[in-house]
């Protein structure tokens, strides 16, 4: 399974334990970081000569807080498998340009094409690399309480929780019954499968919404007024700030030289 | 699908980022009309589903297989707005997660998969089910309809945004046919496996499918033994008491 997102080792799997600095840093301060830094890739002009020079100062600074962190290039790596999909467009896109054309190893290609092809390739992987550190870094309940910290709206942050406790019960007994289902020696080969898949989706569905409503009751019968209890906030000074925003400055560091110099 | 970070220009970002803050503040009151004070447990359940059948590969034709998107499905199952909330959870799930879909163009991914794949596709659900004879099979035609009609429609909705503010000069229209094409094929996937899905929940629990409410009102006039068998019914007033 897996194979649609690549999710298929449940929501944890990200999730690389340690103590390292990173880890450390307040949730809240780390997505705001991470966005920033996106923000600021995204904001790089893409037909500037100095272009790759700012994507490699970009990626040099990811890596080196993946080594503070204590992630793995590997684990990066793997991170960037989501993107396949888009590395066909980024591909394309020389092809199919308009604009002044150039001869790349006999292929009629446009310049412009070109550009945006790297660009927009460079832009993706950075900001893929940036969340899988994001998301290596930080548990996904953390993520929770930081997107709440960050004024998401209650009801929203509320459907994130149950839905990130409950995602790897659900995940599971799909597990179960796709262990079940091949067992019996089930194979979905063609078309026709659907008439097994789909029940068994089906029944999926069924079963997380009677779980939704027994969870809700449950939950009614020990209190719960639509907000969970969190405990006090913890108050985040402005050094854990500065460190936390290291990473998007020094990037804007790079954007401010590159168009500068360039 | 999911538009990663630099496909488009920040003026475009932002404006899909307004447009879907705009649609999930929405969404979020409709949907305490959908699912009453329910509405976290119940609307987190169902994203969990999303997720979870969003990993389910069905084979499409020999060798090649395509998953749900789900936007149509879950409008038809649990409401139009509780589907925004639950497709909108699941967007920044893969986003903040898995790194699916750019972190800047979450908006754009919630305005395209949340808010035009379940529009489109519950409205066109909600048309046909007004023209086509009730039953089971006008209903799964019309979910099967608005599920095909959702993913090209989101797909072109791109290729205009593409066009708006696209980093690329490309012409459009050669865009616009090869998205729509593959987008197309992608439809047909969605539209089979909605109605696979749909047609079985609709078998074993009808109560459970919002979509098909008009039908189960019908069949209540006609006394029979048939909910009789079903353990004690889910007790909808007594969360309010118990509060």
């Amino acid at each position: 399974m897996g194979a649609g997102h690549g999710h298929g080792a449940g929501l944890a799997a990200m999730y690389v334990p340690g103590a390292s600095p990173v880890h450390r840093l307040e949730p809240h301060t780390k997505l705001v970081a991470v966005l920033a830094f996106a923000l600021v890739v995204v904001l790089t002009p893409v037909h500037a000569g100095w272009a790759p020079w700012a994507y490699a100062g970009f990626l040099s600074l990811l890596l080196g807080v993946a080594a503070v962190a204590g992630i793995r290039p590997g684990r990066l790596l793997r991170g960037l498998v989501v993107e396949v999909p888009f590395v066909f467009f980024a591909l394309l896109l020389p092809v199919v340009s308009r604009g002044p054309r150039t001869e790349v190893l006999g292929l009629s290609l446009s310049e412009s094409g070109l550009a945006a092809g790297g660009s927009i390739l460079a832009k993706a992987t950075l900001s893929v690399l940036a969340a899988t550190l994001l998301a290596a870094t930080t548990d996904p309940r953390a993520l929770l309480r930081g997107l709440d910290r960050l004024r998401l709206p209650a009801v929203l942050v509320q459907i994130l929780t149950f839905m990130i406790r409950y995602a790897d019960v659900v995940g599971g007994e799909l597990r179960r019954m796709k262990v079940a289902r091949e067992s019996r020696g089930f194979r979905a080969r063609r078309v026709g499968a659907l008439k097994v898949l789909g029940p068994a989706a089906g029944s999926l569905f069924i079963r997380s919404y009677e779980r939704g409503e027994r969870v809700h009751l449950a939950m009614l019968s020990r209190g719960y007024t639509g907000r969970l209890p969190t405990g006090p906030v913890a108050v985040v000074g402005p050094r854990s700030w500065a460190a936390a925003l290291s990473l998007p400055l020094a990037a804007a560091a790079v954007l401010g030289a590159g168009s500068l110099l360039g | 699908m999911h538009v990663p970070d630099g496909y488009l220009d920040a003026a475009t970002t932002a404006g899909t980022a307004a447009v879907a803050a705009a649609g999930v503040a929405l969404a979020l009151r409709g949907a305490r009309r959908e699912l009453d004070e329910r509405t976290a447990p119940m609307a987190g359940l169902t994203a969990a589903f999303v997720f979870a059948v969003q990993m389910m590969n069905f084979p499409v034709a020999y060798g090649t297989s395509g998953h749900l998107i789900g936007g149509a499905l879950t409008a038809v199952l649990v409401g139009p707005w509780t589907a925004v909330l639950c497709m909108t959870v699941v967007l920044l799930v893969q986003a903040l997660v898995f790194a699916d879909g750019g972190l800047t163009a979450v908006g754009t991914n919630v305005t395209l998969m949340g808010l035009v794949a379940v529009g489109v596709g519950y409205g066109a659900f909600r048309l046909l089910r007004a023209v086509l004879p009730a039953g089971r099979t006008g209903l799964l035609a019309a979910a099967g309809v608005g599920a095909f009609l959702s993913v090209p429609v989101a797909a072109l909705v791109f290729v205009g945004l593409f066009g708006l503010g696209g980093v690329a000069d490309v012409s459009l229209g050669s865009v616009a046919v090869a998205m729509g094409g593959v987008h197309l094929l992608i439809g047909l996937g969605e539209a089979a496996i909605t109605v696979a899905v749909l047609g079985a929940v609709l078998a074993v629990r009808p109560d459970l499918v919002r979509g098909a409410r008009h039908l189960q009102r019908a069949t209540a006039l006609a006394p029979r033994s048939e909910t009789a068998g079903r353990p004690a019914a889910p007790a909808a007033p007594a969360p309010v008491e118990a509060r």
